[in-house]
């Protein structure tokens, strides 16, 4: 056991996979010699040699899809996108080479890479870098998509995803490279499976990335005897672990950083919705930004994503009344 | 029949081979457009009647552990790399002896045993890919290489230029091959392209580069040899230009109505077929009844592979579920 930061626990998980497995090699921009704009792959050049860990230019098309080519090869490419927003331009190669070549080579094919991206917001980057942008690669089969939301994750995840066969993108709140905490090497985590990090019985809150600590804080502050479930992963997400906690609950929320509309936590509210109808004590809902691009002045960008006040007040309302409680926008008035 | 790695060995020094597996590739376009026209084939599909050189010259020259990202204008390259046509019209067919279980269709190729990934239906996706393998190669010390064919419409495209630069920098062991058949789609290449020789644009790359005569076997075995050569040696890639013609349409709906008068006519005067009869009959391997033997025989052949693939099985609805993930211990 040691203390870590999380972007220390990714260079661990690095460091250790590629000891264990010659096959995994890393590329992306500024990773070698500058050893990544987060410092998320120290010491990966000087162990590992030119081969193995390359810078590359600006250019995700070209080294996404050069991960492609090397995964179906026989290597286990690991590529950093430095800004989840800049997968945009590489977006083909994964979506549709990636999560394809398996089922357009009748299975002959694995392709075993991850894609990294530091996401989210809290740091002043403005509406082009600090977005979470799961939903653009959740809906597409063929792809698993991981979440990372404290050190301990970040490396016993990012681990898992390494040695997973299939096309893997993980997101990293890069707000949380500099967080500390407590990370158990020994530990496995599997993709697909959540993690409970509190037992509680009024309510169920669903949640993940850097919400994660939000909730937590919620929370504390309120007293309120909640079930924390971080999801970590979003594809394929656990919802035998959801489905259990909410039956004993009988109540949900989901806690998002991403806009309202066509966010990861649609799905888990649709399916307990769906499946526990009968036994819900109140209305599934959602705790989401608004239907806008992230701003970048540091008071609206603290308010636009969901605070640890707001989420206290929503639980109240939720647990009291069993209704969906007002956005914070609505309660200031304005409509979306 | 015929194993698709017997098929590959056949053309690899035998240029009668050759021949036929040209002839092969044109008859079986040819049927492709009867088979529509029947409602055996659904969607739409890309020809490449004109082409035929390129691709039995390219995989002539080739080993089968090296790969090759073609593109969706793919059946002539994967009967050219060894797929039997029963595998390669099974899968244009939907069919569960295609090479895809029929879960692909005309424009998704592969056959890893050959060395075709699967072909994409993406302009210029397969460039980054073909680059990748070939890093792949390099970083295992290898040298086998990657090779990458793609349309001149596809020298237009970002893949094009950020794979061309990113294989120059680290030297890959990759070929660059734009099979420049003067129609990107349904426009014509200089409407949308400001330079004639598209190879040139690597000169930016700092990487070796020539245009051949696409139209001739031989043409396209010296060019693709030297290339090939220099990657497996550690030269690094080479963009190659090969000059060709599309006789068909861009896809099934096309009848390129937009081509000037004459222009087909000049090119069919290269017909890359015409062109092999002529040198091949000049050297003593085809005289004119062995051409007319090979032709009729080619006909009943794959008479015969239509009936075959007109038989085969439909895939089942648990095909769909198949081959999204791969499975692993205690996968969900």
């Amino acid at each position: 056991m040691a203390v870590m930061r999380f972007r220390q626990a990714i260079v661990a998980a690095l460091t250790d996979e590629m000891r264990k497995d010659p096959t995994v090699m890393v590329f992306g921009e500024d990773v070698a010699h500058a050893e990544g704009p987060f410092k998320t792959s120290e010491g990966l050049l000087a162990e590992f040699g030119p081969l193995r860990v390359r810078d590359t230019p600006i250019s995700e098309m070209a080294f996404t899809g050069a991960a492609v080519g090397a995964a179906i090869m026989g290597m286990k490419p690991v590529v950093e996108i430095m800004f989840m927003e800049f997968l945009g331009v590489a977006l083909d190669q994964l979506v549709t080479e990636a999560a394809k070549l398996r089922y357009l080579s009748n299975g002959t094919l694995s392709v075993p890479m991850v894609v990294r991206a530091s996401c989210g917001s809290g740091l002043g980057f403005g509406s082009q870098h600090s977005q979470t942008l799961e939903n653009w690669v959740a809906a597409t089969p063929g792809l698993k998509v991981i979440h990372l939301s404290d050190p301990q994750s970040a490396y016993s995840l990012m681990r898992a995803a390494i040695q997973d066969p299939d096309p893997v993108m993980v997101l990293e709140p890069r707000i949380l490279y500099g967080e500390r905490g407590e990370v158990d090497t020994s530990i496995t985590m599997k993709i697909g499976k959540a993690r409970t990090l509190r037992s509680g019985k009024a309510i169920t809150i669903v949640s993940l990335g850097q919400m994660v600590n939000v909730c937590k804080g919620a929370i504390e502050i309120s007293g309120i005897d909640a079930e924390l479930i971080d999801l970590g992963t979003i594809v394929p997400w656990d919802k035998e672990a959801v489905l259990e906690s909410v039956t004993k609950t009988g109540r949900l929320v989901v806690v998002e950083e991403a806009p309202e509309s066509g966010g990861w936590g649609s799905e888990i509210v649709a399916a307990v919705s769906a499946e526990l109808f009968n036994s819900l004590k109140g209305a599934p809902f959602r705790i989401t930004t608004p239907n806008a691009p992230v701003p970048y002045s540091g008071i609206l960008e603290t308010r636009f994503v969901p605070t640890q006040e707001d989420i206290v007040r929503q639980l109240k309302h939720a647990i009291e009344t069993g209704e969906k409680p007002k956005t914070w926008w609505q309660l200031e008035g304005i409509s979306q | 029949m015929k194993t698709s790695m017997s098929r590959r060995q056949d053309i690899q020094s035998n240029q009668l081979a050759q021949y036929e597996r040209m002839l092969e590739i044109r008859e079986f376009e040819e049927q492709i457009n009867a088979l529509f026209a029947a409602g055996l084939v659904r969607g739409s599909t890309h020809l490449c009647q004109g082409q035929e050189a390129l691709a039995v010259g390219l995989a002539s020259v080739l080993r089968h552990t090296d790969v090759v990202a073609a593109t969706y204008r793919g059946h002539g390259i994967a009967l050219a790399l060894g797929l039997t046509p029963e595998s390669v019209l099974g899968e244009i067919m939907g069919k569960t002896n295609g090479c895809c279980g029929g879960v692909g269709g005309s424009m998704h190729m592969c056959d890893m045993d050959m060395g075709l990934l699967p072909t994409s239906a993406i302009v210029g996706a397969g460039i980054p890919i073909a680059t990748g393998a070939a890093l792949a190669f390099q970083t295992q010390g290898t040298d086998n290489v990657g090779v990458a064919v793609f349309g001149d419409g596809a020298s237009n495209i970002g893949a094009f230029h950020e794979g061309l630069n990113l294989a120059a920098i680290w030297k890959l062991p990759v070929i660059f091959i734009c099979d420049n058949n003067v129609y990107g789609e349904y426009s014509r290449i200089q409407t949308t392209t400001p330079i004639e020789d598209l190879h040139t644009r690597a000169e930016s790359y700092n990487m070796p580069h020539f245009a051949l005569d696409g139209m001739d076997i031989s043409a396209v075995q010296a060019g693709v040899s030297e290339a090939v050569k220099r990657a497996r040696t550690g030269g690094g890639p080479t963009l190659i230009e090969a000059k060709t013609y599309r006789f068909a349409g861009h896809s099934r709906a096309d009848q390129a109505l937009y081509r000037p008068a004459g222009e087909l006519e000049k090119w069919l005067e290269r017909d890359p077929i015409k062109v092999t009869e002529n040198a091949f009959t000049a050297q003593g391997i085809l005289t004119p009844e062995s051409i007319k033997q090979m032709k009729s025989s080619m006909k009943e052949t794959l008479e015969k592979v239509i009936a075959v693939c007109t038989q085969a099985p439909e895939p089942t609805l648990g095909s769909m579920f198949e081959n999204i993930w791969t499975p692993t211990k205690g996968s969900r």
